[in-house]
């Protein structure tokens, strides 16, 4: 009996090399003894030839494994966003550990592992292959929160995150379950041919689909399930922070748009409203919550609730057959944007930090363009572009996004989201009057790693705007397999 | 044979239980515990519409459940037991390092 073919690995081949990969530097890192820059450099090797496949099977689509996994432009998309965000994790991870005195050869590991994680749920066309891929997302990160021990708060949210991310997939699993009992199957191909067939019970499906989006919900950040973001995101050393704000955000969003966009239309009249509830609670108390912040890091967590908002605004509008491509490459060109100014932005709390947990207040940033200026303007470059000011491609983003807001014909959400963007350029342009206007002697660090990475996002975050067309383009091709 | 109805009702009754014991509860294994309880309900779910629709597939979603929580119990409990060597306690209203 074969369990699977060749053909399926080669379908899955940067999945698979990125897995294997993983568990050999597990090995490794049981023997690396006293050279620490072995990890780091094999995780990164490692990471590149991942990106290369991923490359390499770009316009490739296809279903593997008995239709439980999809290899499709969408995947690839979020794919290689996913690389990029690990390669900038990892090159901004070395120096920190070091300095904060945390490095320890299993960090590498366990972020190739929860990549994979992430990869997977971008993949997964079968509703327990992602709830395995998000396990395998979120266990390495509950360790990695951690990793700061005995650090007491890094521990606390390690632990706080573990706690609310086991509670979020027992309605993830439960939904699921719902799921498979209205349609006998868990393949999102199954499900849409159930559905359309006819169902027994339909209140399970749209229950089940609910559950769904709770658990989900959870990991992308959503209000009103948003509550572990601020300490989680706070307590954990800054790399991580930077790797799971936007790793589990993408892959918690490629699951949900794959999901909703191609296994539950049928029910879109059900779930919309609840969507569109989430999605505007979410813009606006992601965004006011960030306005009373006096913690740097603490921004950002609040910052990145709101875009989670901003990106739910796509997901509103899956059910709308006529917008429905629209929708999902304006998300995944929304959640390039977001990573480039996430990562950069971050860049440049890290290179501030004084210790693990101080240094983070905006009275510390005070100063900082006079003290070191190509940072305090990568930091501008990257408000703005969290703020959706032009010539940024945080703006690019926001236009495609309410583009397709508008031709899904949810007027008043866009106005919503409207509304969110003036709160939001209320305190990230704080921050920049903080570095700009008040004087103060802030500590910096210069590690170079830190300052090419600030630097070179914010190039991108400002040059990728100019070319925002083609490259939207590119997104619209990154189709997403619909049954 | 009892109908599907039924194990739903009790799957229900167990999923809410786990989900307002992780509110509830202050001790960070009870909360754990509840949420087992949450994912056991959901295993409960996958066995009796296994049943009812004659398919296997249910069972085996089940084996995949039960391995991915014990994964999470080597995790949690570590996470746990480091916790309560730095400050002797697991009670989760004393966690106020993080808050703003």
């Amino acid at each position: 009996m074969d369990f699977f073919s060749s053909a399926d690995l080669i379908t899955a081949l940067p999945l698979v090399f990125l897995t294997g990969w993983a568990c050999i530097l597990l090995l490794v890192a049981a023997f690396a003894g006293k050279r620490p820059g072995l990890l780091p450099a094999l995780s990164l090797a490692g990471l590149l030839a991942t990106a290369y496949l991923l490359v390499s099977q770009m316009g490739l689509e296809a279903e593997a494994f008995g239709g439980m996994f999809v290899t499709d432009g969408f995947s690839t998309f979020i794919n290689l966003v996913l690389a990029l965000g690990g390669v900038l994790s990892i090159a901004l991870s070395y120096d920190y550990l070091q300095r904060m005195g945390i490095a320890k050869p299993e960090y590498y590991v366990l972020m190739l592992f929860s990549l994979s994680g992430m990869m997977l749920m971008a993949s997964a066309a079968d509703l327990i292959v992602v709830f395995l891929a998000l396990e395998l997302l979120s266990i390495p990160l509950y360790v990695l929160a951690a990793i700061g021990r005995p650090d007491a708060r890094s521990e606390e949210a390690g632990l706080k995150y573990f706690l609310l991310g086991a509670f979020a997939s027992g309605f993830l699993v439960y939904g699921i379950a719902l799921v498979y009992g209205a349609t006998g199957t868990t393949l999102l191909s199954g499900v849409v041919a159930a559905a359309a067939a006819g169902l027994e019970y339909p209140i399970y499906l749209v229950l089940g689909a609910g559950l769904i989006l709770v658990g989900l919900g959870f990991k992308v950040a959503a209000v009103p399930f948003h509550m572990w973001t601020p300490d989680v995101y706070d307590g954990s050393p800054t790399s991580v922070t930077a790797f799971m704000a936007v790793g589990a955000k993408a892959a918690g969003f490629a699951a949900l748009l794959r999901i909703f966009v191609a296994a539950f239309p049928s029910i879109s009249e059900q779930i919309t409203p609840v969507l569109f509830a989430m999605c505007a609670a979410t813009l606006i108390i992601g965004n006011l919550l960030a306005i009373s912040q006096s913690n740097v890091k603490r921004m950002l967590a609040y910052s990145s609730i709101s875009h989670a908002g901003f990106i739910l605004m796509a997901v509103v509008a899956y059910g709308n057959d006529a917008v429905r491509f629209d929708v999902v490459s304006s998300a995944l060109f929304y959640l390039l944007g977001f990573t480039f100014a996430s990562f950069g932005s971050w860049a440049v709390v890290m290179a501030m930090e004084k210790g693990l947990g101080r240094g983070l207040d905006f009275k510390d940033y005070a100063g900082l363009f006079r003290r070191s200026p190509g940072l305090a303007i990568a930091m501008l470059v990257f408000m703005l572009s969290f703020a959706g000011v032009p010539p940024t491609l945080g703006f690019a983003g926001k236009f495609y996004l309410f583009r397709a807001v508008l031709e899904g014909g949810y007027v008043w959400l866009a106005i919503v989201g409207v509304v969110a963007s003036l709160i939001s350029a209320y305190y990230y342009l704080r921050l920049v009057v903080v570095m700009f206007m008040q004087d103060g002697e802030p500590e910096v660090h210069h590690e170079p790693v830190l300052k090419i990475t600030a630097g070179l996002t914010a190039v991108a975050t400002v040059l990728l705007f100019i070319f925002s067309e083609p490259l939207f383009a590119w997104a619209s091709q990154a189709l997403l397999r619909i049954f | 044979m009892i109908p599907v109805s039924y194990y739903f009702a009790l799957s229900a009754i167990l999923f809410s239980l786990g989900a307002l014991g992780v509110l509830i509860r202050r001790n960070a294994i009870i909360i754990f515990m509840s949420v087992e309880l949450m994912l056991n309900a959901a295993n409960l779910l996958f066995v009796a519409f296994a049943r009812a629709n004659d398919a296997l597939s249910g069972q085996v979603f089940v084996f995949f459940v039960i391995a991915v929580a014990a994964a999470e119990v080597a995790v949690g409990l570590a996470l746990i037991v480091v916790i309560f060597r730095n400050r002797q306690s697991i009670d989760i209203d004393e966690m106020s390092n993080l808050k703003g």
